[in-house]
């Protein structure tokens, strides 16, 4: 029947143009759009030329390339953590609690999630600053002298970091290990491996797609955050978003600012790539692999 | 339990880290909470005594929180701009759900990466690039016909349009996971029992993607709550809940207020939660 | 192809009617270069418990989704009623189906399941209200009307999925291996249970699956189907005791099996020597004529092979004509009254012939030395197929 082929294409058109709309207009034409301003430069009021010179002006302050790598080197620190950190948790919820506890644990794992970026780190910084939690604590069990400031440093940044970003670590990894065949584990043991051989040689290349999954997605977010930058580590956080944030808000630098938005997502891009091709991944089999 | 090799000592230790684990994801929700009810004008240490003040005290200095106009205007803003963007995400993801699902079409793969990409793109990102690009089109307009077009200014349709962007992918996935788990003869059953098409969307496909779409409904409602980053860059003079917040803990520093606040917040999101395991749990075990 | 012409006139029940429930005309199905189903013709008489019998893969879901409007045929017509219902959708065509995992819906309960249907008829309330109890009660399921679907067991839900689709009143009913799902007991009883409803609806049903003894047991007429074709059809006795090719041979029942070649043959007698060097004399069977010297498949039904011991069957002489063997106990596969006794014979090959095991002293036993006797007639050969498709 050709009328039904006549529906059926009829029936995808339709379901094409909310997708395409969406993509189009807000996530490919606006980047483009970015790329566009970046290679734009004001030589004049009202009059633009069109080069390189923003990115020029970046490779040439050291600051901002600073500010880049840090942001870069540090997200990478808060990956590697997150991961360990987090995988002993979600090999717990996904093998080792029972049915029941398997559930509330993952419920519990889950709500940070559903709680403001803000909220947490307000929560943080009443916990550590000068006149906070830990440090009243401190000072009434006689361990600290005096006040003790416990913000603005880099480790506070990595450690609320973490906390931000960890359960996008440890959801897809409990997903993952989830569908991993208990039996395999007891072969593994079975045949006289230890639990060094059989995390290594079983349990880790199972979990290979959520653990990079869970890596890419960590890494981006943190690459990516503001909040958590700026109110843990003050005004010398060096944040990279700062940055873009500073040269649109603060002094109105649009070209420039899309120079930086465009570097900061090719340096966060190149990074998940280099990441991928030396785990042997590929995007199609963690992130996508809903 | 699959692990018999290894002792109980080990175990204890296994469960101790989980503990410390969960101490420190809670700690934090927990000091926000509970200063709430601390009657102090600082959200510290020392306990002064327990109060509602900072939730209904409707004078200087412990404004309740509502009675604060700025922040009552701010959740208000928070729950115009989270109707919006789960209604258009949750529609826009049924659409996706049934375009991967069931459409069978050239480069299908690719384009489901494409889908999955802006939950990975930083925020930040996605909002300036939307605003670049709505500016731009707006001076173009403005250039070229005089007319200025508000809506592509820095305002609560932007703020939509960019949670949009990212959270649509969140729907999508939500939706999608379902519409896997449909069994196409049912479709199939309801056609042969003599009903149309439309009918059987109606009555059958709809309705079993019913608790995933509340649920998706109900996360996109709760992350665009939240969201900062994005918003940040598109927010114009109605700010929402988050940004007002944020400019308060940065101007005039943190006062209970905000525990006030974010408790209201907790208790509101773990609700809404409830809500939408209790939705997914209902039938969808038959 | 065969049509069921002449298995129609031999019953005096559906003689008279003259309008058949369902025809297919030559139908035929490609995906690409895949042929699923190839020119497929027969007619089914009102009233009939017809099955469609045929391993997985071999067309017969390809061929019940053509009728129900699923699929389109690539070439042929179907006509329901007498009517062509080519152009006619799915849902305008009076063809109801119950499919393999039954498809209920999940978020109504028995009662607007069972209702579905007649409201999309836009039936009045009252009237849908009377013909749901009526159902309900043909299937004696009277009181589940408010029961959710998963609070249904198996047999409970089977019948639902039946009362579903009869309440419409189709001219057909479709059943895709509905008793797949269920577990072996079930499936016994519900056998009987389906035979006994298609009795009281009286309306034809068509049903499709691999199992043939569920074909067998309920079917008035079965249709065995291959690679796309119908092979025979024909009531389960013609097709058991007359098959008309090798692969319906092998694919209903048991049969002892060899590949062999023509060293003589007189009139319908045929003698040959297997692929171990038996000489054995069988019976002309199948369409296709046998070439001399060309090679056949020869079948043996068990039950047609007599196994006693040497011993006493010393005295008695086989018949002019019979296959005489002899040989060993290799094993007893015991049964119930189906069981088998396995003789190694010469040259090593193993023939299953039947026996009654009673647990007394006088049953056979491993090592026994024994007699196999079986008639010429029993013993089946046809030409070899060209193409391998008919191993069984």
């Amino acid at each position: 029947m050709s009328s039904g082929r006549d529906i059926r294409r009829l029936s995808l058109i339709l379901l094409f143009a909310p997708f395409t709309l969406w993509i189009v207009l807000l996530i490919a034409l606006p980047h483009m759009g970015m790329i566009v301003l970046s290679l734009r430069e004001k030589v004049a009021p009202r009059v633009y030329e069109y080069g390189l010179g923003n990115y020029i002006a970046f490779a040439q302050e050291p600051i901002y390339w600073n500010t880049l790598m840090r942001t870069g080197s540090m997200s990478l620190l808060v990956t590697v953590l997150a991961l360990l950190i987090g995988f002993p948790v979600a090999y717990y919820i996904a093998k080792i609690a029972g049915h029941r506890t398997r559930g509330a644990l993952f419920l519990i794992i889950l709500i940070p999630l559903w709680v403001s970026d803000l909220i947490r780190a307000f929560g943080w910084i009443l916990l550590l600053r000068e006149t906070g939690v830990v440090s009243t604590l401190l000072q009434w069990s006689g361990l600290a002298g005096g006040p003790v400031e416990f913000l603005y440093t880099d480790a506070t940044v990595v450690m609320g970091l973490v906390y931000t970003v960890i359960l996008f670590m440890i959801v897809p990894l409990v997903s993952t290990l989830d569908g991993m065949d208990n039996a395999m584990i007891e072969a593994g043991y079975n045949l006289g491996g230890s639990g060094f051989t059989v995390l290594r040689r079983i349990i880790i290349p199972y979990a290979m797609p959520g653990i990079v999954s869970g890596c890419i997605v960590t890494f981006m977010l943190t690459a990516g955050s503001y909040l958590t930058p700026i109110l843990l580590g003050g005004k010398n956080s060096s944040w990279f978003t700062e940055q873009i944030y500073d040269q649109f808000i603060t002094r109105y630098n649009w070209e420039s600012g899309a120079a930086f938005g465009f570097l900061l997502l090719a340096f966060t891009s190149l990074v998940v790539w280099i990441g991928l091709k030396l785990s042997g991944q590929t995007l199609a089999s963690t992130v996508a692999r809903s | 339990m699959i692990d018999t090799s290894r002792s109980g000592l080990f175990l204890i230790g296994y469960r101790l880290y989980l503990a410390a684990f969960f101490v420190f994801l809670a700690a934090p929700l927990v000091a926000a909470g509970t200063f709430a009810f601390n009657d102090s004008l600082f959200p510290a240490l020392p306990w002064q005594g327990f109060t509602l003040d900072w939730f209904f005290s409707d004078s200087e200095p412990k404004l309740g929180m509502f009675h604060d106009r700025r922040l009552l205007r701010g959740l208000y803003y928070s729950f115009v701009i989270a109707s919006f963007v789960s209604l258009l995400s949750v529609f826009v993801g049924t659409c996706n759900a049934f375009l991967f699902v069931r459409g069978t079409f050239r480069g299908k793969n690719a384009l489901y990466i494409v889908m999955v990409l802006p939950l990975v793109i930083p925020g930040v990102i996605l909002g300036i690039s939307i605003l670049v690009l709505a500016s731009t089109v707006a001076n173009s307009i403005e250039r070229a016909t005089g007319i200025e077009l508000s809506i592509l200014r820095p305002g609560i349709a932007l703020v939509v349009l960019g949670q949009f962007s990212f959270i649509t992918t969140i729907t999508s996935l939500v939706i999608i996971a379902r519409l896997r788990k449909f069994d196409i003869a049912m479709e199939e059953a309801a056609l042969n029992l003599g009903a149309s098409r439309a009918r059987v969307l109606a009555t059958v496909t709809l309705p079993f993607l019913r608790p995933a779409m509340i649920a998706a409904g109900i996360v996109a409602f709760l992350v665009s709550f939240e969201n900062f980053n994005t918003t940040l860059f598109l927010v114009g003079s109605e700010a929402p809940l988050t940004v007002t917040m944020y400019d308060r803990m940065v101007k005039v520093g943190s006062t209970p207020v905000l525990n006030a606040v974010s408790f209201v917040l907790m208790l509101g999101s773990g609700l809404l939660a409830l809500v939408s395991i209790a939705v997914q749990r209902d039938k969808s075990t038959t | 192809m065969t049509a069921i012409h002449d298995l129609a006139t031999n019953d005096p029940a559906v003689n008279d009617l003259a309008i058949n429930d369902l025809e297919c005309l030559g139908v035929s199905k490609s995906y690409g270069s895949v042929r699923a189903v190839r020119d497929v013709s027969f007619e089914i008489p009102s009233g009939c418990f017809f099955s469609i019998l045929g391993p997985s893969g071999c067309g017969k879901t390809t061929l019940m989704r053509m009728i129900a409007g699923f699929e389109e045929p690539s070439a042929g017509d179907i006509r329901i009623k007498g009517k062509s219902v080519l152009k006619t959708p799915p849902n305008r065509r009076n063809v109801k189906m119950v499919f393999q995992h039954l498809a209920l819906f999940p978020m109504m309960n028995v009662y607007e399941n069972i209702a579905y249907g007649l409201r999309c008829q836009r039936v009045g309330k009252a009237e849908i209200d009377r013909k749901v109890k009526d159902v309900l009660q043909r299937i004696a399921l009277p009181d589940v009307a408010n029961r959710e679907i998963h609070q249904l067991s198996g047999g409970q839900k089977q019948r639902i999925a039946i009362a579903r689709c009869m309440v419409l009143d189709p001219d057909v009913l479709l059943l895709d291996e509905p008793l797949g799902a269920l577990d072996l007991k079930l499936r016994e009883a519900m056998k009987i249970e389906l035979k006994l409803l298609q009795h009281q609806f009286n309306t034809t049903f068509i049903y499709i699956t691999h199992d043939q003894s569920e074909a067998l047991v309920m079917s008035d007429y079965v249709a065995i189907m291959n690679n796309g074709r119908f092979d025979q059809i024909g009531t389960p006795q013609a097709l058991y005791h007359n098959p008309d090719t090798a692969f319906v041979a092998g694919f209903v029942g048991d049969s002892n099996r060899w590949s062999a070649r023509v060293l003589s043959r007189s009139g319908d007698e045929v003698k040959v020597e297997t692929g171990d060097g038996l000489v054995l004399v069988g019976t002309v069977a199948g369409r296709a004529p046998l070439a001399d010297h060309g090679r056949v498949e020869l079948f043996v039904r068990p039950e047609f092979v007599h196994a006693e011991r040497l011993a006493q069957a010393g005295s008695a002489v086989p018949a002019e004509g019979d296959n005489v063997l002899e040989g060993a106990v290799d094993s007893l596969l015991f049964n119930g009254a189906n069981s088998r006794v396995l003789v190694r014979g010469p040259r090593d090959c193993l023939i299953e012939a039947d026996v009654t095991l009673t647990g007394g002293a006088g049953d056979l036993r491993p090592g026994e030395a024994v007699r196999l006797t079986w008639p010429r007639a029993q013993t089946r050969c046809f030409a070899a197929e060209v193409a391998a498709g008919a191993s069984a």
